[in-house]
């Protein structure tokens, strides 16, 4: 009986063999997808006992954690409520980081990105506390209170940026959230708050600045008809073009009538700066079509249109249609049909006229701090493209001032201070009342501050809306709180 | 005539108290580390348990000195660190549920311990003998079937899981399955000796494997039947695949025909898969264990896919005893020990504690190969591949070799019955070794015995 003995210690040899393998399988080849899996409850345990980094602004925290009596030792916090609600995002247990920051800087705030390796063996070497990395925000805390309170009530967003760098000076959609309901340690409460701020119709935990569904841009989108225009060299401010009541479309029985129902001059004709003075739409329909689609497309690419931005969340890329033909073109040009934009991006196209054309990348993160709050990376603003050369954008600049001087968006007038914009009223379904938009810089002689507001079906005035009476003094009281007056 | 070398016959003891002292010292070194990580201070208990857990096996291993001076050196040693690094484990997880020493489950598993190396000392005073076994082969068949079948049995058999392999009497709960194991390896070994000539020649030859006479098959048939009934009725895979897998290994040994393992594993894939296409909770642990991470699956029960990653978090080193979260994996003290260990003490770790299984079974067939009746032989190879079987179908389990079942880690897991029927397997097996290598009586002296067919039995 030795040899089948035998031959059953050498199955026994291949049962463990086996073992090793399966056991070797699960904690060598695996081990890093199953820690990575979201319902790991061990890596969700191990991130919260190290101390999450900051979101500091203005070095007042608008995020931090503090220590808590219970098993996951550190709660989160909002100390300003729902104002930064969009920027910082929520850090749940439940739900995982998530909504702005939060989630898009997890690796630097949990400690666990590449760049902190180094600090974080010398701080295992030196006995240090381990703690994730803070950041210091581009945000000025001015601007963005000026901007909640101003939408008070109203659903939309507001983004300013700071023209000559791209920093985000503020950044509000609303309805915003308090970030707290869904940190907090009690699951029970954690997962109603969830659970009606998913069924809300209002969509708070959508970000309407960077995301959500892409706004149709109305009027505003003129200027970037108009930096055609210029573009083209076959126009100067000074053209005449024709501006009649209602524009004849081809190929189609429908028309591209004014709002107000009127031509925009004598004759018919209008130049191209009282044309975007008053907001002319068959002036700037006409003007699509005779440019074409291709240089239309080109020129909003220019300014940064269908690009995907990281700032450092995820920016839905604003779009043309990459088919026109020429009814859809005539529409396209004065921002209907189906162009598509972020405020974000408008404001890019705003800044970028102010900017001598230049557009820079737009970001959120000033500087990033160890736990102790050395500095360990900082933002380098840096340009993205040249929309248009700098004579066409003062020319442009000079258009946009006459708008707000004497034009359609007389409500964003500053005392003292020239303000260049343009206002926006956008149709984007029968039977709603329209987005009213606005968007500019102030001042249009030293631009300090780019800014675009888009608030949804008119706000408070509904079907009596337009841009220039919505949506400007929102846009003025941000850029007042910019530039200090 | 052959001359016959001689060297003196090796006796071990000296060895197996070293080995013992080392393996005390590991377990005592991983209860300070349990405190220390815990609780940041030296465990007040150190010395007491440590004490105790000395006394125990020192008390053991005199008792072999005693009555089996010849018996295994490795056995006493491996079984005492793997049962005293169970204990350790049971304990860190009371501390992470905020169990009282007097009230958690280490002090249960201690006693119980106790109580089992008692009753293993028990069995190597009592049975002088093993071949004494086989007087009882058919008594050993009635307690091993009966046992097998007490969980079915109305208001005695308690349902844990889906499983039904669990009975309870009062306040205590019992696997008759581990006490079950013992004795039908028993009757497997004392009905196979006998019946092996008729299994081993009848039968012709196909395909090069010569097979059984139909009237022969009779006996796998039966004990397919009865691991079958255990899949079915009791719903436990684990248990059937032992059993039978046991009985298919016995088979083998005693014939030395490679077709039975043919013919077992044909009927057991067979009836494996029927069971599969009949029963629906079959079917929800073969989802379990295929598709451990699909939200079907998690719905039904997480803990599979929760000692997974307490495995991963474990990775190669593991986190330290008492650094990790085994405590997040349901039994985690019991059916889920393998993963708690994998946990804390890595890879690594977990190779060491499977080797230790390995040398433990290894030694129990290098038993069976040096005793001399075919009995001895049969039970020595049966109960130690039983435990290789067992170690399988556990790890196996946790691992995602195959489908989890409800089987306990012999010594390591908490648990009575296991504890009772592993510490009186490895008695027996201390027992069958002590034959095996104590010296022939007078060898030399006989003048010739006409070569090797001839035994001299040492009569009393």
């Amino acid at each position: 009986m030795n040899a089948p003995i035998r031959r059953l210690s050498a199955v026994v040899a291949l049962l463990f063999m086996t073992l090793l393998v399966s056991s070797t399988w699960i904690q060598f080849v695996q081990a890093k997808e199953l820690q990575e899996r979201p319902d790991n409850r061990r890596t969700l345990l191990a991130t919260y006992a190290r101390e999450r980094g900051q979101i500091l602004v203005d070095g007042t925290p608008v995020a931090r954690s503090v220590p808590s009596n219970d098993e996951l030792k550190w709660l989160r916090t909002y100390p300003q409520g729902e104002l930064y609600s969009h920027v910082t995002g929520y850090y749940s247990f439940i739900y995982g980081p998530g909504g702005g920051l939060e989630s898009a800087e997890n690796a630097l705030l949990s400690g666990q990105s590449d760049k902190l390796f180094y600090r974080r063996v010398s701080d295992m070497l030196t006995g240090h506390k381990q703690a994730g990395a803070s950041l210091e925000l581009t945000i000025d805390p001015k601007a963005q209170a000026a901007a909640s309170q101003a939408m008070q009530g109203q659903r939309g967003a507001v983004v300013a940026l700071d023209p000559t760098t791209g920093a985000i000076l503020a950044m509000v959609s609303n309805p915003g959230y308090d970030p707290e309901v869904l940190t907090s340690h009690d699951s029970k409460k954690v997962e109603k708050a969830w659970n009606s701020l998913n069924s809300d119709p209002t969509r708070p935990l959508v970000n309407r600045a960077i995301g959500g569904n892409l706004y149709p841009p109305g009027s505003v989108f003129k200027i970037v008809t108009a930096a055609e225009a210029l573009a083209s060299g076959k126009y100067t401010e000074e053209s005449v073009l024709p501006g009649p009541a209602t524009l004849d479309l081809p190929q189609t029985s429908a028309d591209l009538p004014n709002s107000n129902g009127l031509p925009c001059g004598p004759d018919n004709k209008v130049t191209l700066k009282r044309a975007l003075e008053i907001s002319c739409n068959t002036a700037f329909g006409w003007l699509g079509m005779e440019l074409g689609a291709e240089a239309f497309q080109a020129q909003s690419a220019k300014f940064g249109i269908g690009d995907s931005l990281q700032i450092p969340m995820r920016v839905t890329p604003s779009s043309v249609p990459k088919q026109l033909n020429d009814p859809q073109l005539a529409q396209s040009a004065i921002g209907q049909y189906d162009v598509r934009v972020t405020p974000l991006q408008v404001a890019m196209i705003s800044a970028a006229v102010a900017n001598n054309g230049v557009v820079m990348s737009p970001y959120l993160v000033e500087s990033v701090l160890s736990a102790d709050l050395d500095t360990i990376d900082e933002a380098e603003p840096s340009q993205m493209s040249q929309a248009v050369d700098a004579e066409q954008a003062s020319a442009l600049t000079r258009m946009m001032e006459a708008v707000v001087e004497t034009g359609t968006g007389k409500a964003a007038q500053i005392d003292g201070v020239s303000v260049a914009g343009k206002t926006g009223t956008a149709q984007h379904a029968v039977g709603k009342p329209p987005h009213a938009w606005f968007t500019g810089f102030a001042p249009a002689d030293d631009p300090q501050v780019a800014v675009a507001v888009v608030v949804e079906d008119g706000g408070n005035a509904g079907s009596e809306a337009a841009g220039g009476r919505v949506a400007a003094p929102i846009a003025k009281a941000v850029m007042e709180a910019v530039i200090g007056r | 005539m052959t001359t016959v070398s001689s060297l003196p016959p090796r006796q071990g003891r000296n060895v197996e108290l070293s080995l013992l002292l080392l393996a005390v010292g590991i377990v005592v070194i991983a209860y300070l580390n349990v405190g220390l990580a815990t609780q940041g201070s030296f465990p007040p208990g150190l010395l007491a348990h440590g004490t105790g857990l000395l006394v125990i096996s020192l008390a053991f291993h005199m008792l072999l000195r005693w009555k089996a001076s010849f018996a295994d050196p490795l056995l006493l040693p491996i079984v005492t660190l793997l049962n005293g690094l169970g204990l350790v484990m049971i304990h860190r997880l009371d501390i992470a549920k905020g169990n009282d020493i007097a009230e958690g489950l280490a002090l249960k598993q201690l006693t119980w311990s106790a109580l089992a190396v008692a009753i293993a000392a028990g069995v190597l005073v009592a049975l002088r003998d093993h071949r004494a076994l086989r007087r009882y082969t058919f008594t050993a068949a009635a307690v091993g079937f009966g046992l097998l079948i007490l969980p079915l049995v109305p208001g005695l058999g308690r349902q844990v899981y889906g499983s039904r392999i669990w009975i309870g009497l009062g306040p205590f709960s019992f696997q008759p399955g581990e006490i079950a194991k013992i004795a039908l390896a028993v009757f497997f070994a004392g009905y196979l000796v006998q019946t092996r000539d008729v299994l081993s020649l009848a039968g012709r030859k196909v395909l090069g494997l010569t097979l059984p006479r139909a009237r022969d098959l009779g006996p796998i048939l039966v004990a397919w039947a009865a691991s079958l009934g255990v899949l079915i009725f009791e719903k436990d895979l684990g248990s059937s695949l032992l059993f039978f897998g046991l009985f298919v290994a016995m088979l083998y040994v005693a014939t030395e025909r490679r077709s039975w393992i043919a013919i077992g594993l044909i009927l057991f894939s067979g009836g494996a898969y029927l069971a599969f296409l009949l029963f629906g909770h079959v079917q929800q642990r073969v989802m379990l264990w295929l598709d451990t991470f699909s939200p079907a699956a998690l719905a039904i029960s997480d803990q599979l896919a929760r000692g997974l990653m307490g495995m991963a978090n474990g990775g190669l080193l593991g986190t330290g005893l008492g650094r990790g979260r085994p405590d997040l994996t349901y039994f985690a003290e019991s059916d889920f020990i393998i993963p708690s260990f994998g946990e804390e003490i890595g890879l690594f770790g977990l190779f060491g504690l499977l080797m230790l299984y390995v040398l433990l079974v290894e030694r129990g067939m290098r038993t069976a190969l040096g005793v001399r009746d075919g009995f001895g032989k049969l039970l020595a190879a049966g109960l130690s591949f039983s435990l290789a079987l067992q170690c399988f179908v556990v790890v196996g389990g946790v691992t995602r070799v195959i489908p989890l079942t409800g089987l306990t880690m012999p010594f390591l897991s908490y648990g009575g019955s296991s504890l009772l029927a592993n510490w009186s397997l490895v008695a027996l097996l201390l027992r069958i070794s002590d034959h095996a290598r104590r010296p022939l009586p007078e060898a030399g002296a006989e003048p010739d015995r006409g070569g090797q067919a001839t035994e001299v039995v040492r009569v009393r």
